[in-house]
């Protein structure tokens, strides 16, 4: 076989997930009134970029065979902390935003010290980190309020040369400065092996405990980026439970629509993006085919469903059936 | 040995897990430039030593000496720096990985602090050429790959390594023969190169053709150590013997019931690359051993009739009748009336942190119940039926099974399935890891089932148990049957020669004679 085929072999999550998008964005521009125009691109881009931060925030996770269940919860606390802190001049402002990174950044490192050095299952340990981070987010904004600088806000959330969404440059750099670097480096690779089979990853001398705890943390940091786009979007600090509920279940779907495997060591978080894009875009297309919004839970359901079970056809294959319980 | 300072030195190695001693004051000498072959019995200690010099497990007692120098690994990494790298038989690939990344896992070549893809690949083709494995592609993923090309990137991955010493352990066993040469060819050029090789094979004649040292391992000691060559196949055969008996074994039937017809009984069973033709009966009131070297198929051959494997080719005939058994579910409905207890059976045999009580009954549920509602009296009186006659040792039904001793735990295993009355039981090893006065209890049991009409299969990598509780003895090479032993046939001379697929003294009894 020639390189290319494996390359496509590899991708094919990923490019599955961009065909699913690119389709359903098509529909969607091509039945709104307005079509396909920098406006319209900007308000989905506006809404999309959200679920995409948080999206990637989970697969980190997910590619070393867990689950993190706080990601939403981390969204919400650090939308909480920058309502108060990425206000002022530049100067406060910036460090608030590193202020608030940082924040994200400790949330997950607490999730990863728990997992792997406490040794409790992902999903028990991030339930409980999450009520805790949420709780704080709740101390820190009881009611909705607060305010963030509008010019940083505006600039990020409008366009680039009047046509690009500024949202989806800076998704585009997140990419390039994290996930890039994070998916070529020693760690990153750790953290596949170790969700593909940690055994083998022991035995080979792999870095497991690092590439696990870099992981966990970085997703902690891409839930506070996300959290900080909602505060530029909506000028304020929330800490709305159920919103921050609904972040993190459809990370998860956006992460197996984009072809990362849930049991680990297999998926990109490019493909997560254009899964949280395209689940994204579900909502939108109801409500250009005058849909009433009560069917979208119901349509999204169907969709995932739909997209999963196209992962599922390899059991037909297995020749030893305890293998369908590996 | 010659007189040169070893390049690897092990002295007085010791090892338990448990009660169970796996190394027991073991010595070994390796040299530079040379290959050294290892031979031994199932559980003789071999996979333990070569465990201990990767770093995979500390030895309790002892020293290794690495140039004279004394040395000691934390962990695998540790061993590999210092230029000691294992080629394990449980494969040590990622799966989920590309070819190229597996090889060069333990140390990837970096630039700008990120994995240098290019040189990646370079390195990686290099050492599958290396390997005589230039067909692989580095960019295929190690899940898509058949077993003998994946033993291939296994060792290309060791090679990129640059080892000092190389250990291979049974690293030719899922090999094509053409591949087995090539990696003869490597090896012997490594050799040149002045590497120390630890050879790891029951194959007779790889061992004859490659080595030039061979030491013997017994009982978790070396008891001999002798140049390549210099003794005869059966001469080695009996250094491996002499194990200890230590076991009392219930006394077999004077005669075995060769005229009752078979209950069980396979024709030309295959499936994938693993079973080859295998034809064998059970009648009742018969223990039938499977013997050989561990992972020939017996485990296969056991899940096979269990319902568990797909695309079998062959038949399946439960009293004489040709069946298709699905699933589980299926092999213990009454017309075929089969149980296995599972080799390992904290996974496959019982759910640990339920009940003994919820345990036991769990195969027998449709049973004890009508509509669906369990009818607790019922359950009950089996329940203590079964404990009393296991003798299972329990502080209370209600306690969860982890809790109690292994042995005990296999007696829940055992219990769970005679309270549907199997008439075929399937025994997958079910001695491992238990202590010898339950061991002594499960044999009587398993000639008392036999007794009352059971037809029993039963595989052990223990060959003192095959000796004593057998009526006959399959020994399986391969995935195939290479020699039935009857009665007094079963020795242990004549099991480890079969297992190694050589003949002792005994002319050989055709094979599948049954059939």
């Amino acid at each position: 076989m020639k390189d290319w085929r494996y390359w496509l072999a590899e991708q094919r999550g990923t490019l599955l997930a961009l065909g699913i998008f690119i389709a359903m964005f098509a529909i969607y521009t091509s039945n709104h009134p307005a079509g396909f125009t920098a406006n319209v691109v900007q308000t989905a881009a506006n809404k999309g970029v959200l679920l995409a931060f948080v999206a990637m925030a989970q697969t980190l996770v997910v590619i070393t065979a867990g689950i993190d269940l706080s990601v939403g919860m981390i969204f919400l606390l650090t939308n909480c902390l920058a309502s108060w802190l990425v206000v002022g001049t530049p100067i406060q402002t910036t460090l608030g935003v590193i202020a608030v990174l940082a924040v994200g950044l400790l949330c997950g490192a607490i999730n990863g010290a728990i997992v792997i050095y406490g040794r409790l299952q992902p999903i028990v340990a991030t339930i409980a980190t999450g009520a805790v981070y949420y709780g704080i987010g709740l101390l820190l904004r009881p009611f909705p309020g607060g305010s963030v600088n509008e010019t940083l806000a505006d600039a990020l959330t409008g366009r680039v040369f009047d046509v690009v969404p500024a949202s989806l440059v800076a998704l585009l750099a997140i990419v390039l400065v994290i996930w890039v670097p994070f998916s070529r480096s020693v760690l990153g690779r750790a953290a596949y092996a170790a969700g593909s089979s940690e055994t083998a990853a022991y035995m080979s001398g792999v870095p497991i405990r690092r590439g696990k705890f870099a992981a966990y943390a970085l997703a902690g940091l891409l839930a506070a980026i996300g959290g900080l786009f909602l505060t530029f979007f909506t000028y304020t600090g929330d800490a709305a439970y159920a919103s921050g509920n609904a972040y993190t279940l459809f990370s998860i779907a956006a992460v197996v629509l984009g072809g990362v495997s849930l049991f680990g060591g297999k998926g990109s978080a490019i493909g997560a993006i254009f899964g949280a894009l395209a689940f994204r875009t579900i909502g939108d297309l109801l409500f250009v085919f005058d849909f009433d919004p009560l069917w979208q839970p119901l349509f999204q359901g169907v969709i995932l469903l739909v997209a999963v079970s196209l992962g599922a056809f390899a059991l037909f294959r297995v020749r030893n059936r305890l293998e369908w319980f590996l | 040995m010659d007189g040169a300072v070893p390049l690897l030195r092990m002295e007085g190695i010791s090892k338990r897990y448990g009660g169970v001693r796996a190394l027991e004051k073991a010595d070994l000498s390796v040299s530079a430039g040379s290959i050294h072959a290892i031979l031994g019995e199932n559980g003789a200690g071999k996979s333990t030593l070569i465990k201990v010099m990767a770093g995979v497990v500390a030895p309790d007692e002892g020293r290794m000496m690495l140039d004279g120098r004394e040395v000691t690994f934390a962990s695998p990494g540790a061993a590999n720096k210092a230029g000691i790298v294992c080629i394990f038989q449980e494969l040590s690939l990622v799966p989920e990985l590309s070819v190229a990344d597996n090889i060069v896992i333990s140390d990837p070549p970096k630039r700008f602090g990120m994995i240098d893809r290019k040189a990646q690949r370079r390195i990686a083709e290099e050492a599958l050429a290396r390997a005589g494995a230039a067909d692989i592609h580095p960019l295929a993923l190690v899940k898509d790959l058949p077993l003998s090309r994946r033993q291939m990137v296994e060792i290309a991955k060791a090679l990129a390594r640059k080892p000092r010493i190389l250990i291979l352990d049974e690293a030719t066993s899922a090999l094509t023969a053409a591949d087995v040469s090539k990696i003869f060819a490597v090896l012997k050029r490594l050799r040149s190169e002045g590497l120390a090789l630890l050879y790891i094979s029951h194959r007779m004649n790889e061992i004859a053709e490659l080595a030039d040292q061979c030491t013997v391992f017994r009982n978790g000691r070396n008891v001999a150590s002798y140049p390549a060559g210099s003794k005869s196949d059966n001469e080695v055969v009996e250094l491996m013997i002499g194990r200890e008996y230590s076991h009392i074994f219930p006394p077999k039937p004077a005669a075995a019931p060769a005229t009752a017809a078979p209950v069980l009984e396979a024709r030309k069973l295959s499936w994938a690359d693993r079973l080859h033709d295998i034809s064998l009966t059970v009648r009742a009131g018969e223990v039938v051993g499977l013997g050989g070297l561990d992972g020939q198929g017996q485990r296969e051959l056991l899940l096979a009739f269990f319902g568990v494997l797909r695309g079998l080719s062959g038949q399946i005939l439960i009293d004489g009748k040709p069946v298709a058994i699905a699933s589980p579910a299926a092999a213990r409905e009454d017309s075929i009336g089969m149980a296995l207890i599972p080799e390992d059976r904290k996974t496959e045999g019982l759910m640990l942190p339920m009940t003994v009580r919820e345990n036991l009954s769990f195969a027998a549920l449709d049973r004890l119940s009508k509509a669906g509602v369990i009818d607790r009296a019922a359950e009950q009186r089996l329940i203590d039926d079964m404990v009393g006659l296991l003798a299972i040792k329990t502080a209370g039904l209600d306690i969860p099974v982890g809790a109690l001793s292994g042995g005990n735990q296999q007696k829940v295993v055992i219990a769970k399935w005679l309270m549907r009355q199997p008439r075929i039981i399937l025994l997958n090893d079910p001695t491992r890891g238990i202590d010898v006065g339950t061991k002594q209890e499960l044999y009587l049991l398993m000639r008392k089932l036999a007794d009352a009409g059971a037809a029993i299969l039963f595989y052990s990598t223990d060959y003192d148990e095959l000796i004593g509780c057998c009526d006959r003895v399959l020994v399986l090479y391969d995935g195939a049957v290479k020699r039935e032993l009857i009665g007094a046939e079963i020795t242990e001379r004549a099991l480890i020669a079969s297992a190694l697929n050589i003949h002792g003294e005994e002319s050989p009894v055709s094979q599948g004679a049954d059939a």
